[in-house]
């Protein structure tokens, strides 16, 4: 079986939640100085359904990563989690893509790997947030896709998935090749050990260019993006409720509450 | 592209009924129709749902197809998607719009792939360009720490909303309409993805979506048996619990509980945070409530920033007294 792991390198959400600015006139982004490049944590989910996959029967685990300028280091943590192959687009074109590229682009890359079995993909990224990657993908390879999984089994070559929905879980199969989105319920990537981090040094990585790939990425319909701003802040002082001790404080708090007549 | 006319809708249908936000998605795209000067139909797609046709009328719509078959019941990928293709084919609309649930989550993308075109999810602003007639459509990107606007001058444009964001519509049941019938003509071999079962969880009092006062637990709740003590609080309120992604993804408790972009959008009159640091995304999705209450050790923890009340201290010995207080001033 060869399962396929899109992953998408982002600056760390984690360190960058805080002291995020944005630059209205260049319409960009602007990330504290420092923020390291990472797996976008989501993609991390759908690599740890594929890890989970490989656990329980043979099975070759391709990561595919788009960008410019990809930090190997960072994406060779993939294998050193125990994936078999690293496969990178790197070109100046393929910077800050559309998802809608990023669909195509992958699409292509994949269509030149040939024989597979199943495309994961996290449900979205961290950075841009859009969430259609891998509906993309799924569409443009006309293969059944299913969202949001918690859970990804195979059997019998079928894909047998539960997904995350609003008011519980779903169990949905689809036959293979198929692809799915991960979400992260499914549970948070293993840690390599120091033995598989030194392999992973070793393992070679492929690298393909734009004029490796049969598409044209400068070709293919674009959304313009008008304006980029700051979100509107929450206006709120917080009254902090300061006593000898926290169990006091509990019960002061209440007081305060309900004669600010929130409760 | 001038043969595509008109703004489109997807009415999200639960249990018989419309879901609360297909109230908000028909109040949006009726402003957008007006805008444009054009019509404004919705589309239903499901079983046994022809009587909710007149309901969208009231609520601002032109037309409404109804789509209805048995092998429409639920909603499952293969299937939606198709009729969908089917529908916006005949129609031709310029803009399509949806809801952000997990149907408009799992369909847009997909239905915009399928046709070519492009979607922009989670919009929580949506207006007419004056000059271009594009649509402009705002969404939250990097978490939340910026809000992007983007257009698109492929058609039709689609897009999902946000819950609880857009103005909803006013039934008025004089309002007029048409009513079109379509075939669902689903060929059975396109429906790749089967639904095989649906764990439904067990709700507990009122739902989180509609709860006036949400007691939610981030990482520092720790174990399952620490929401059991927020649910005794949420019990006392006549509230819901709610999570931020952590214990979901512990599952301390259920995933549906979580809160945030990739949860739920609520906006109680009170929110209760509890051993939650107040990441922007789960601040997204809770940010609009009328009035926040943190409770965390950590005194620089973000939720702070957007609380009007706080205590910097362990919650699990601030809670019981919070708990046992409140029960006796409410009961006077």
């Amino acid at each position: 079986m060869r399962i396929i792991v899109c992953i998408k390198q982002v600056p760390d959400p984690t360190s960058s939640s805080s002291g995020t600015t944005v630059d209205p006139e260049a319409k960009r982004v602007i990330v504290p100085q420092g923020t390291p490049p990472v797996m976008n944590p989501y993609d991390e989910n759908a690599l740890e359904a594929a890890l989970k996959i490989k656990d329980l029967q043979e099975a070759t685990v391709t990561v595919i990563s788009a960008g410019k300028n990809l930090a190997k280091p960072v994406l060779r943590k993939s294998l050193a989690s125990g994936a078999d192959e690293l496969i990178l687009l790197d070109a100046a074109a393929f910077d800050k893509l559309d998802s809608y590229a990023t669909a195509h682009l992958l699409a292509a890359a994949i269509r030149q790997i040939g024989e597979y079995d199943l495309i994961l993909c996290g449900r979205q990224a961290a950075d841009t947030d859009a969430a259609q990657v891998g509906s993309g993908i799924a569409e443009i390879l006309k293969i059944p896709g299913i969202t949001a999984a918690c859970k990804v089994e195979t059997v019998n070559n079928k894909v047998v998935v539960e997904r995350v929905v609003s008011d519980g879980i779903e169990e949905v199969e689809a036959p293979m090749p198929a692809m799915v989105t991960v979400s992260s319920e499914l549970g948070e990537l293993r840690y390599p050990g120091v033995k598989e981090v030194m392999a992973a040094q070793r393992t070679p990585i492929t690298v393909r260019k734009a004029q490796d790939l049969e598409i044209d990425i400068s070709q293919l319909k674009k959304p313009s993006l008008v304006t980029l701003a700051a979100p509107p802040g929450r206006k709120a002082e917080c009254q902090f409720v300061e006593c000898e001790t926290p169990e006091d404080a509990g019960a002061e708090l209440a007081k305060r509450v309900t004669e600010a007549k929130l409760l | 592209m001038a043969e595509y006319k008109g703004v489109m809708i997807y009415c999200e249908i639960v249990e018989g009924s419309l879901l609360s936000i297909t109230y908000e998605v028909l109040g949006c795209s009726r402003k957008l129709a007006d805008d444009l000067g054009q019509e404004l139909c919705a589309v239903l797609v499901g079983s046994e749902i022809g009587d909710l046709a007149q309901e969208v009328i009231s609520c601002g719509a032109d037309k409404v197809y109804v789509v209805d078959d048995l092998l429409l019941k639920a909603y499952q990928t293969d299937a939606y998607v198709s009729v969908m293709e089917k529908v916006v084919g005949q129609v031709m609309p310029q803009i399509l719009v949806l809801g952000q649930t997990s149907v408009g989550r799992d369909m847009a993308p997909m239905l915009a792939f399928r046709l070519d075109t492009l979607a922009t999810l989670d919009c929580v602003e949506l207006t007419i360009d004056p000059d271009t007639k594009l649509l402009m459509q705002t969404k939250p990107v990097c978490g939340g720490n910026a809000l992007a606007t983007y257009t698109c001058d492929s058609y039709p444009q689609i897009v999902t909303v946000r819950d609880k964001v857009m103005t909803p519509s006013e039934s008025d049941s004089s309002k007029q309409g048409e009513i079109i019938t379509l075939d669902a003509g689903l060929d059975l071999s396109a429906i790749r993805t089967r639904l095989l079962k649906k764990i439904k969880d067990e709700e507990e009092g009122v739902k989180l979506e509609d709860a006036q006062v949400i007691v939610s637990g981030g990482r520092g709740i720790g174990n399952a048996e620490g929401f059991e003590q927020l649910q005794e609080l949420a019990a006392l309120v006549k509230g819901a619990v709610g999570a931020s992604r952590p214990p979901c993804d512990n599952r301390w408790i259920a995933p549906s509980r979580q809160v945030g972009i990739t949860g739920k959008i609520v906006s109680p009159d009170l929110y209760i945070a509890i051993g939650l640091s107040g990441s922007i995304q789960h601040l997204s999705g809770c940010g609009q409530s009328k009035s926040i209450i943190a409770i965390n050790n950590d005194a620089e923890a973000s939720i702070f920033k957007y609380a009007d009340f706080g205590v910097v201290g362990d919650w699990k010995k601030v809670l019981p007294t919070f708990t046992d207080k409140l029960k006796e001033l409410l009961l006077e």
